[in-house]
């Protein structure tokens, strides 16, 4: 028999969080990877909602792309508040 | 790039302390050591639960009942943690629970030996997941990332492992001379298995080189080994217990226990499929995935029949 298909699953560890991906598990459907997820990433109650997304339907980004991906933000420092030389004497901004 | 510059590439990477993801250049190699090992890791998580699972239903009263099917449960997300680690690396995990079962796919040694007391889950706590962490810590910190975050995952959870493993034993060691008895018979019989699970000494070690050079493994086995003594020893005192080597002494100018030497014809026996519960293990195991068969093809049916009719 064929594998379950594979999930992904993220996990709000509480609210005022976002969630974030903990790890993955194969279930039958969605319904069942919520229950597994529950039994298996948050027996101690590290959550308090649960996200799945089967695997097939992320689509991601090719890590021998992230130079030319990533690069372009690199000789943008005037965007880090760090880049403005002010005077001393002004204390808060 | 040829392939001498993408694995000088990796290499810098991986000198550079950043941590290898699933989608990144890696040599077929590391891919393939890194598929062996972490598969052999979930295998022993799952074949693990066979030992304990004996013990369930006889267990002493409902706290310890309960504490012990909540370790077993925690192997099994251990197990399943573990699997999918490997999964991230290509491989189908139906492929990796074959290869258990075929026997072409090792699982550790230690659950090779029976757990014949109830001391026994007392001393596979203490000294099989003791050394269990020891060996999980160093890992947390290797070099692929899916396997060093689940090994921060089960860390977490194993110390609760070490701890109730060792409050059996001291609940024993504080009873009477029958208990006390049962106490050191389990700790004589799982010491030296223990130690053998660091794997053979450094200099017989075959993959330990290149698995330190890509830092897959961060500590020698040696290493581990001794830190395990070293820590275990004077918890062993606190129990009045005695650990069966009459060599383990403290050597002041070491800093560290001296300690016997292993026998490494054992382990080799045991390895080889010799050893107590090899066949009985495997086979609990194979049931197991065989009985369970019927409810993984209905399950399927059922998400399958349902998506039919909303589609």
């Amino acid at each position: 028999m064929k594998n379950w298909p594979l999930f992904e699953i993220f996990i709000r560890s509480k609210n005022g969080l976002d969630h974030r991906h903990v790890g993955s598990l194969h279930a039958a459907d969605a319904e069942m990877a919520i229950e597994n997820a529950r039994d298996v990433y948050t027996r101690r109650m590290e959550g308090v909602s649960i996200w799945v997304v089967e695997s097939k339907n992320i689509t991601a980004s090719d890590p021998s792309e992230a130079e030319a991906l990533f690069e372009p933000a690199m000789d943008k420092i005037y965007r880090h508040p760090t880049f403005y030389d002010l005077p001393d004497e002004l204390k808060h901004m | 790039m040829t392939i001498e510059e993408l694995e000088r590439k990796f290499q810098d990477r991986i000198d550079a302390e950043e941590k290898i993801e699933a989608k990144d250049w890696m040599p077929e190699e590391y891919r393939k050591t890194l598929i062996r090992q972490i598969s052999q890791h979930a295998h022993s998580e799952v074949v693990g639960m066979l030992p304990e699972g004996n013990w369930v239903t006889r267990a002493p009263n409902l706290k310890r009942k309960a504490i012990l099917l909540a370790k077993i449960q925690d192997e099994a997300g251990h197990g399943l943690y573990l699997y999918s680690a490997a999964e991230t690396l290509g491989v189908e995990r139906d492929s990796l629970i074959d290869d258990l079962h075929s026997g072409k796919a090792k699982y550790s040694s230690i659950f090779n030996y029976p757990a014949i007391s109830w001391a026994d889950m007392g001393a596979i706590g203490w000294l099989v997941d003791g050394a269990a962490i020891m060996n999980q810590v160093a890992l947390c910190r290797t070099s692929y990332g899916p396997y060093a975050r689940a090994m921060v995952r089960i860390c977490k959870e194993e110390s609760f492992h070490q701890r109730q493993g060792y409050d059996i034993l001291l609940s024993l060691s504080r009873g009477n001379a029958a208990q006390k008895r049962m106490c050191q018979d389990a700790i004589n019989r799982w010491w030296w298995p223990s130690l053998m699970m660091f794997g053979p000494n450094d200099a017989h070690s075959p993959h330990s080189a290149q698995s330190m050079k890509w830092k897959i493994k961060r500590v020698s086995n040696d290493e581990l080994r001794q830190r395990f003594v070293d820590m275990t020893v004077p918890q062993c005192e606190i129990l009045g217990m005695k650990l069966p080597d009459d060599k383990l002494k403290w050597n002041p100018e070491r800093g560290h226990y001296d300690f016997g030497e292993i026998d490494w014809s054992e382990f080799n026996n045991v390895l080889k499929g010799n050893g107590p519960c090899n066949k009985e293990r495997l086979a609990d195991r194979l049931n197991a995935h065989l009985d369970g068969a019927w409810v993984r093809e209905a399950a399927m049916a059922h998400s399958e029949k349902r998506a039919r009719r909303t589609a």
